[in-house]
């Protein structure tokens, strides 16, 4: 007898039995790290097109690319010069460890570009590694410190991230160590519960005043970038622009974080791809475009991605989650740790629970130093250079001599929903969807 | 004494005079003139200046404040003091919301009321307020003192971590986690301490203490109403 094969429900799969089962158990959210785990409609979805007798190509190995940028042009004193369009995101102490941030900055100065703190405030670690330090103004303004804003070279005011736009931290309490509490003034072993929302303004009539305040305690000499999560980027990035920023950071759905609800992860924002065409489409709107900067992030994995953000109108892109992949997150090593939080290399998002195997998202001494901060600032270097030369390569293909010459001309999508979201034609055709009342 | 009037000179110049007061300078006595509610006046000041503000100020007065001591001879708009560190300011009139959000050290001291949120996600600074509070007063509250000689508005201390908050007269209502507490003998001497300092005229006696019930300092589903 031949038995039927086993049929699964569509709306209940057993990943969604498996997380009732869990909710009802244990009566509480799913808390996790990472970024989105599902797919979406991403930077894969695009290809450059390459030049042929229509367009002429530089040669790969001889003729110069570029890679430079200048963030801040509009109102600071003191631009930021950075030899790569690819900065390192804003990740706190406190999801990560002291030598992570260490490593971080110490491998992004040697590539010539700039790492960014995070909440919590700056660690002495990450101040003396990193040649060119954003500083972040974050709602719960944990360790803020104005003599830390006078020690940063750019100010950074966030307003929300890719992961849970709408929504502050989280630190779950056992990363909430005595320096980390110290840093924060907060009760050791606490759950942590960033705000949302910035203490002293509501409104972006009141965040030109509040960014007038931080230009005038610096004497107007630091660049401001405002970070916004990507929900509304049309009017969230003209409203950043009229209250005076000089820098908009926009941070994609698949931007990651160290810990917040699964919901907010997979159910919040919109993709990085939609995003950033509407960011540019609303800089473009104002006349601004390349005079506010923009700052793209959220699933930048490779130089493939860096080429077609800067295509599609970005003037730099920033990476969190890749570049704690290149220190080592989910390496295979420590098997049997991963096997403890009840994960495996390459599927470990557990960085909420503080026992990160590789030593990264982590404040036990024992795990933090099982990472070298020689060898991760290596790692980093060397992972920003790939996907500089990664970049350029499609660039000179493209026949350009500078990665800022890439243009949305140079992009075709694979598929429908892609040439939607991006505003570039579908792959052998003329057609964007949505354009001329198609 | 040295007198800026900011009808013929810019909030920015007059900063950019007080940021570059050194250690052997001895200009440490400024009045400004003529503010017209002027946002970010005596911001970011390091060193232990006397600047008095004649008339009122809009936003963010004396924000990020270390060391100096700032009077303000009039009311402040929003976000007074904001992140003070240490040193004090004095408001003689009333203070608009958020007054000493999120500082960390040294005293704010408001004659009149102060509006909604009166220290915001305060961490470590003691805010004495010589009339009322407004809603959501020492929101998120981390560590300091909030003096309160009149009374509080709706959701006092709501979400508190450690900061203490000690009210005269009525609270409309209390915040998530927040209760009232015993007021101890050492708690009426730090409030006596704080009024001496504010130099404010109140009998430490009357106030009542509040402070976090910390049912909410680890997530759990029982405490989730309390959100």
């Amino acid at each position: 007898m031949v038995s039927a094969p086993r049929r699964y429900s569509a709306a209940f799969s057993p990943e969604i039995i498996a997380e009732i089962e869990r909710a009802a158990d244990g009566g509480l959210y799913q808390i996790r790290g990472f970024g989105t785990l599902r797919p979406l409609p991403s930077f894969d979805d695009l290809v450059l097109l390459g030049a042929s007798i229509s367009r002429y190509p530089l040669e790969g190995y001889r003729e110069r690319c570029a890679t430079d940028v200048t963030l801040g042009t509009r109102f600071a004193k003191k631009p930021i010069e950075l030899k790569i369009p690819i900065t390192i995101a804003g990740m706190s102490f406190g999801a990560l460890g002291a030598s992570a941030k260490r490593a971080l900055g110490r491998g992004a100065s040697a590539a010539g570009t700039s790492t960014t703190t995070g909440d919590g405030g700056m660690s002495e670690e990450e101040r003396a590694e990193s040649k060119i330090l954003i500083y972040q103004v974050l709602p719960s303004r944990y360790g803020f410190d104005p003599a830390h804003l006078r020690a940063c070279e750019g100010i950074e005011i966030v307003v929300g991230q890719g992961a849970k736009p709408g929504g502050g931290g989280m630190l779950l309490g056992h990363k909430i160590t005595e320096r980390v509490a110290g840093m924060r003034t907060l009760p050791a072993g606490i759950d942590q519960r960033s705000a949302c929302r910035h203490p002293d303004w509501t409104g972006p009539d009141d965040l030109t005043i509040k960014i007038t305040e931080l230009r005038e305690a610096t004497d107007w000499e630091k660049p401001v970038f405002v970070k916004i999560g990507s929900a509304r980027p049309r009017y969230d990035v003209q409203l950043a622009v009229k209250a005076g920023a000089d820098v908009v950071v926009l941070d994609g759905m698949q931007g990651g974080t160290g810990a917040t609800q699964e919901v907010f992860i997979e159910h919040a924002g919109i993709p990085t791809l939609p995003a950033l065409r509407q960011a540019v489409e609303a800089l473009e709107e104002l006349g601004m475009h390349r005079k506010v900067q923009l700052v793209i992030s959220g699933g930048i994995r490779s130089g493939a991605d860096v080429a077609k953000a800067l295509a599609m109108g970005a003037d730099a892109v920033s990476i969190g989650t890749a570049a704690l992949v290149a220190l080592g997150c989910n390496r295979a090593i420590h098997v049997e740790d991963y096997a403890a939080l009840g994960t495996a290399p390459g599927a470990c998002h557990h960085c909420h629970t503080g026992r990160c195997p590789v030593g990264i998202t982590t404040q036990d001494p024992v795990l933090e130093n099982r990472l070298d901060v020689a060898e991760g600032a290596r790692r980093v270097r060397n992972f920003l250079t790939v996907l500089t030369m990664e970049a350029q390569t499609l660039a000179r293909a493209c026949g350009k001599s500078h990665l800022h010459n890439l243009e949305p001309e140079d992009l075709a999508a694979l598929t429908v929903e892609a040439a939607a979201m991006a505003g570039v034609p579908l792959a052998g055709t003329d057609w964007i969807p949505g354009r001329n009342g198609y | 004494m040295i007198e800026v009037d900011l009808a013929q000179s810019s909030v920015r110049a007059l900063n950019q005079r007080l940021h570059r007061i050194g250690p052997g300078d001895d200009q440490r006595h400024w009045r400004v003139v003529n503010p017209n509610g002027a946002h970010a006046i005596a911001v970011g000041l390091t060193a232990p200046l006397h600047v008095e503000i004649r008339g009122h100020v809009g936003y963010y007065c004396a924000g990020m404040n270390a060391a100096a001591t700032v009077v303000v001879d009039g009311h402040a708009g929003t976000g007074l003091a904001e992140n003070i560190m240490s040193g004090s300011v004095r408001v003689h009139g009333n203070a608009a919301q958020s007054a000493a959000a999120s500082g960390r050290g040294g005293l704010v001291v408001i004659n009149g009321d102060a509006s909604a949120r009166c220290g915001i996600s305060m961490k470590g600074v003691a805010i004495v307020v010589g009339g009322s509070v407004g809603h959501m007063s020492a929101f998120m509250g981390q560590s300091g003192a909030l003096v309160v000689c009149g009374d509080a508005g709706d959701d006092l201390g709501d979400s508190l971590y450690e900061a203490d908050i000690f009210v005269a007269g009525k609270v409309a209502s209390l915040g998530a986690d927040c209760e009232e507490k015993e007021m101890t003998a050492a708690d009426i001497d730090h409030v006596a301490t704080l009024l001496g300092r504010a130099q404010i005229a109140a009998d430490a006696r009357r106030f009542r203490r509040y402070g976090s019930a910390r049912r909410l300092y680890n997530f759990h589903i029982d405490h989730a109403a309390e959100y």
